[in-house]
């Protein structure tokens, strides 16, 4: 058992309730533990920085001092939320780049006896962690009802490969890092362009037309890409995604029904959870239906899978122009 | 129109003293003054048509010393924070995070274009300052009566939904150290103040 601590962020107490439910689903199966730091407060989101500078990023050292404080050997702080992620991560960058804010974010601390020395702590996005630290046989050995035949559009959102401030990401527009995950599940993964684009964070709330619009370019092109169900990293997106659709379908005169649920569900259903205790379910556009009547698909369509597998590659269209071809070697890593 | 100003060293001047003001407020090393005007950042932008400069625009102003024009600008509060156009830049501007300093500033000096963001940001900043988390429910409830009362009809069921859901509490979520956290504050607020 490797243990993390682990800083949960608002969202996995409210909206991205299902998101907390099916992470502790995948824990054990993973051999890994979460230790919940004591105490956290909210990251601010990025709403603070945008009021004022100082208060924002001592607000978010609080939670860093506190990490540093109960780590027991080098283990980092992990993140599932992606602006939480973000924000403790640049916070620790930020601090050592500038000594200034460094000095007074620290003074700060100080008026309620906490003090962070950037660096001490390693903050990660929970999808790299498994992907590095645990890795895909791992997964893929804990899988007991794979998901063969569900078609998903992996959108993984802007703030976890960008601005990647600590250079996890050798590729911040178009990683594969979610695509591998979920194939290792047994999903089929549809080729998705838009994974890292924006979901519009606060613009729901702040303006609408624009938010609504980019939404409606990411479900439109799930559902175009013939995905059933969109699967993201992120809460923000999540309820973007998921709640907004009813506004964005009256706004452009649209009907889309694009359930959108968190990998972690995916991978608790994979490894035999049932998809209530993994929290489908909660979604405002439902995602339980499409799930269930997958892994009832399932077996078959292994079993058909397995029977019917080419005994040759098959050759290419000869009206199609020569096109240079990933390996699966290629697409696997 | 932009280039005949800046041969001017008085308007030169502006220009250097905006971007120091604005590298200062900025929580990174901003580089904004390598800024090459290459255009990767308005192309990059997935808000750029909402926005009424694009930042590569927005930065030729500042740059050209036009600072009323620049805070009263709606393109910093049309900004995702997608952080595109930060892994484009080929200077390696701090685009996002200069978009950030410029809505502090805009906050401090009353130049916002429409108050709809600035009043979302302080109301979840002041949940979040009181309790130590953020309320969604307080927050979206004072937010939709405020600005958005015409929504109200759609986004009622909507709130219902995700209550049944289990998704939304009633209540905020409190942390227990909230006068260690709010001491912390006050002092950054202090500090903040002093800059």
């Amino acid at each position: 058992m490797t243990n993390y601590l682990y800083y949960p962020g608002c969202s996995m107490e409210g909206s991205g309730r299902s998101y907390r439910e099916s992470l502790e689903g995948i824990c054990e199966p993973l051999g890994i533990t979460f230790e919940e730091i004591d105490d956290w407060n909210c990251c601010g989101a990025t709403e603070y920085v945008s009021l004022s500078t100082t208060p924002a990023y001592a607000m978010i050292a609080r939670n860093l001092a506190i990490a540093a404080g109960e780590r027991k050997g080098t283990e980092p702080l992990v993140a599932a939320c992606s602006a939480c992620y973000l924000n403790l991560a640049k916070t620790d960058h930020y601090m050592g780049q500038q000594p200034a804010l460094n000095a007074r974010v620290n003074d700060a601390l100080g008026a309620g006896g906490l003090h962070y020395d950037p660096g001490t702590i390693k903050v990660r996005h929970l999808l790299e962690v498994i992907l590095n630290d645990v890795g895909l046989d791992r997964v893929k050995a804990a899988v007991k009802k794979p998901l063969t035949g569900l078609k998903v559009a992996p959108y993984l959102g802007c703030m976890v490969p960008r601005p990647d401030v600590d250079g996890a990401y050798t590729n911040h527009e178009q990683p594969n890092d979610l695509d591998r995950l979920l194939r290792a599940l047994g999903a089929d993964v549809v080729d998705y362009p838009l994974k890292t684009e924006c979901c519009g964070g606060h613009m729901t709330q702040v303006a609408p037309k624009v938010g609504l619009e980019l939404i409606r370019r990411l479900v439109a092109e799930a559902e175009r890409r013939e995905a059933v169900m969109m699967v993201t990293v992120c809460p923000m997106c999540q309820i973007n995604i998921d709640a907004y659709q009813g506004e964005m379908n009256a706004m452009f005169h649209t009907h889309y029904k694009m359930p959108i649920v968190f990998f972690t569900q995916l991978m608790a259903v994979a490894f035999g959870l049932e998809p209530g205790k993994a929290g489908v379910g909660r979604e405002y556009t439902n995602a339980k239906k499409t799930l269930v009547a997958a892994l009832k698909a399932a077996p078959e369509l292994a079993l058909a899978a397995a029977g019917a597998a080419p005994a040759h590659k098959p050759r290419p269209d000869k009206r199609a122009l020569p096109m240079p071809r990933m390996t699966d070697s290629e697409v696997e890593e | 129109m932009v280039v005949a100003q800046v041969s001017s060293p008085e308007v030169a001047d502006a220009g250097v003293r905006f971007l120091a003001e604005v590298g200062a407020k900025t929580a990174g090393v901003s580089r904004l003054e390598m800024c090459i005007q290459c255009g990767s950042c308005g192309g990059s932008c997935p808000s750029a048509d909402a926005m009424d400069h694009t930042p590569r625009r927005l930065f030729a102003l500042m740059r050209a010393g036009e600072r009323d024009e620049v805070l009263h600008s709606n393109t910093p509060w049309m900004c995702l924070s997608c952080y595109h156009c930060v892994v484009r830049c080929p200077q390696d501007i701090l685009i996002t995070d200069v978009m950030y300093a410029l809505k502090v500033i805009a906050e401090e000096e009353h130049t916002y274009p429409n108050n709809v963001g600035p009043d979302f940001a302080g109301v979840f900043i002041g949940q979040a300052r009181r309790f130590g988390r953020s309320w969604e429910m307080g927050l979206t409830a004072r937010h939709y009566l405020r600005h958005y009362i015409l929504r109200l009809p759609r986004m009622t069921p909507m709130a219902l939904g995700l209550l049944r859901h289990g998704r939304i509490g009633i209540l905020p979520h409190q942390i227990h150290q909230k006068k260690q956290l709010q001491a912390i504050l006050r002092r950054a607020d202090e500090l903040e103040r002093a800059r």
